[in-house]
């Protein structure tokens, strides 16, 4: 119970963040030069001022900004996040049709880049300044210095079109029906590139950073003691080891939920994937603003549910931080 | 002196640098190799390197000389690198300064704002920014330097925060020493290696940031960008892929270069903490 009342002091901690953030990017938007109505007149071939005054009035843009923010806020303390007039929906509805892939997408390259960072960095950190800490550590830097989109686009050359193992893009495959079990293995074969591309610069800072703090842990005293105990060094380093150097790299995870969510617009766009990066991507071409700001309040309250969890997890591998509180 | 032996002893710290030579060497005689515009017509489109001996990396599908464009980005490249960079820095180490050496109601003002521009993804800030104010080189530079100041201020702020209290600043203090003094003279010059050292990540994650904006077709398009290159081939991905992968390759290595120099300075300027001990 503790570590909840400790979490949720942290959510109420980034309301004002939140509020910050709203308020910022609202006031940012109204310096965009055309609004939603110009981009709607330009999609149906132009018309007259009267017209474009009466779309003005109907949007609620033809108030002051001051009272159009108020309006704003009002309405996303209801999670109303307005109307798209470009996709003829409410934003809330666009957005959380495009969520699900967006989530997945990222769950699955969090828990690919965390599971293979955390073995390559015990791996190299138990034969340090050997030839697999050599190897591994050089092909952390390479990973990290990889641009994900080229990564992305080679992949699809050698995966796809060469090798024909993986599809190039899309979310499932739309020229079979399938359900059940055949439906959910199309998904995941669709996912394994965007996952790699998206984790890949992930796994290279994790391991990065697994390396360093299992080198770190590995000098402590109580380490000395678990070894004089007589335990095997596996044993030292699953039962004494990991939880600790562990922490650096839940830290990161919530530090970098922000830089993983926008990786995933360039990642989306490269794999044809309809997830909230994509339509970011989509809303600025557009002018969509109304969608625009929906998707920067949604991948706001995303990170922030992120780092929850990561709090949550965080007091959970390292008791004294409930204790303390 | 002892920095710059063990900065030079260190063989990956020196692949970093000649890497970033070699760019280095591109971008300045980007003019003199290829004095023509790298955007202009140089001959018939989708020419495989090596096919005809005037284009030794090929043409891109406009018939443009992906030579010439990739002499001429490592121009773009760094320049959006060192100016986003100093952007971010000198934008980071001013609230990070201020914030750790005043505290109380102060930081936790300045320190709010760093949180909200950390939990935005900064891609999607950038995205804004670009839709906001246009896509001219200069408004993504300084789009970059806005959203990539944030680790800056929260490692000077840290900095600051062990620094303020030591004993040499508190004798400045009662010797009535202005806080500019302190701060500028005394606190920050100790401050400043960790911040050094950063940069290189900075930099390394503005040249990414800008590449992949080029590659979404959302910077400038006027210039001769790597990531904007990567763009174009992508549409004849399937056949002619070398027009993505080259410059990809560029880009790979410049950030390579980067990443390698700045664990060089770190390992050099804390030896305690070197990498691989």
């Amino acid at each position: 119970m503790r570590v909840f009342k400790l979490a949720l002091r942290r959510l109420a901690a980034s309301l004002p963040t939140l509020l910050l953030i709203l308020v910022g990017m609202f006031l940012l938007l109204q310096l965009a030069p055309g609004d939603t109505v110009d981009a709607l007149m330009a999609q149906m071939g132009g018309g007259d001022a009267a017209l474009a005054e009466e779309l003005r009035r109907f949007y609620g843009l033809d108030l002051g900004i001051a009272a159009r923010l108020g309006q704003y806020l009002l309405r996303l303390a209801t999670l109303d996040l307005g109307f798209s007039a470009i996709y003829g929906k409410p934003v809330a509805t666009v957005i959380l049709e495009r969520l699900p892939a967006t989530i997945l997408l990222m769950v699955s390259a969090l828990s690919f880049a965390f599971f293979f960072g955390l073995v390559l960095g015990v791996i190299a950190a138990r034969r340090v300044n050997r030839w697999p800490d050599t190897l591994i550590s050089t092909l952390g830097l390479i990973f990290y210095a990889t641009p994900s989109f080229w990564f992305g686009l080679m992949a699809i050359v050698l995966f796809s079109v060469h090798l024909q193992w993986l599809p190039a893009g899309g979310f499932s495959d739309i020229t079979q029906e399938l359900t059940g079990i055949a439906a959910l293995l199309d998904i995941a074969r669709h996912l394994v590139l965007p996952t790699l591309t998206l984790g890949l610069i992930f796994l290279a800072i994790y391991l990065r950073i697994m390396r360093a703090s299992m080198l770190e842990v590995l000098s402590l005293d109580f380490v000395r003691t678990a070894r004089a105990k007589g335990l095997s060094e596996t044993r030292v380093v699953a039962r004494h080891v990991l939880r600790n150097a562990m922490l650096p790299m839940v830290t990161l995870i919530g530090l970098q939920a922000g830089t993983m969510l926008g990786g995933s617009v360039v990642v989306e766009s490269v794999f044809a994937l309809p997830g909230l990066g994509r339509l970011a991507y989509e809303s600025v071409v557009q002018r969509d603003l109304n969608t625009l700001l929906g998707i920067v309040f949604v991948s706001a309250l995303l990170v922030i549910a992120i780092n929850f969890l990561v709090d949550i997890l965080y007091a959970r591998l390292d008791p004294r931080i409930s204790a303390d509180s | 002196m002892r920095a710059l032996r063990a900065y030079l002893r260190s063989p990956p710290a020196l692949f970093g640098s000649a890497i970033l030579f070699a760019v280095l060497f591109m971008a300045v005689t980007a003019q003199w190799f290829y004095p023509n515009d790298p955007l202009g017509l140089a001959g018939r489109p989708l020419q495989w390197p090596g096919a005809n001996p005037r284009f030794p990396l090929g043409t891109d599908p406009s018939g443009r000389d992906i030579a010439a464009q990739l002499f001429h980005g490592a121009r773009v490249s760094l320049l959006i690198g060192v100016v986003a960079t100093a952007i971010a820095v000198l934008i980071g180490i001013a609230m990070g300064a201020v914030a750790g050496f005043y505290g109380g109601g102060v930081d936790t003002g300045l320190m709010r704002v760093t949180e909200a521009f950390q939990t935005l993804p900064n891609f999607l800030l950038l995205l804004v920014l670009v839709a906001v104010f246009g896509s001219s080189i200069e408004t993504v530079t300084i789009a970059i330097g806005l959203v990539s100041w944030p680790p800056v201020a929260r490692l000077t702020r840290a900095e600051f925060l062990t620094l303020r209290t030591r004993e040499f600043v508190q004798a400045c203090r009662v010797q009535g020493l202005p806080d500019a003094h302190l701060i500028l003279r005394e606190v920050l010059p100790n401050a400043l290696p960790p911040v050094i050292v950063y940069a290189s990540v900075v930099m390394a994650v503005a040249i990414l940031l800008e590449s992949a904006l080029a590659f979404l077709q959302l910077s400038d398009p006027n210039v001769p960008s790597w990531g904007n290159l990567i763009g174009l081939g992508r549409n004849v991905l399937r056949t002619e892929w070398y027009v993505s992968a080259i410059p990809g390759v560029a880009i790979l290595l410049t950030i390579l270069g980067v990443s390698l120099v700045g664990q060089g300075l770190n390992d050099a300027l804390n030896p305690r903490l070197a990498s691989g001990r």
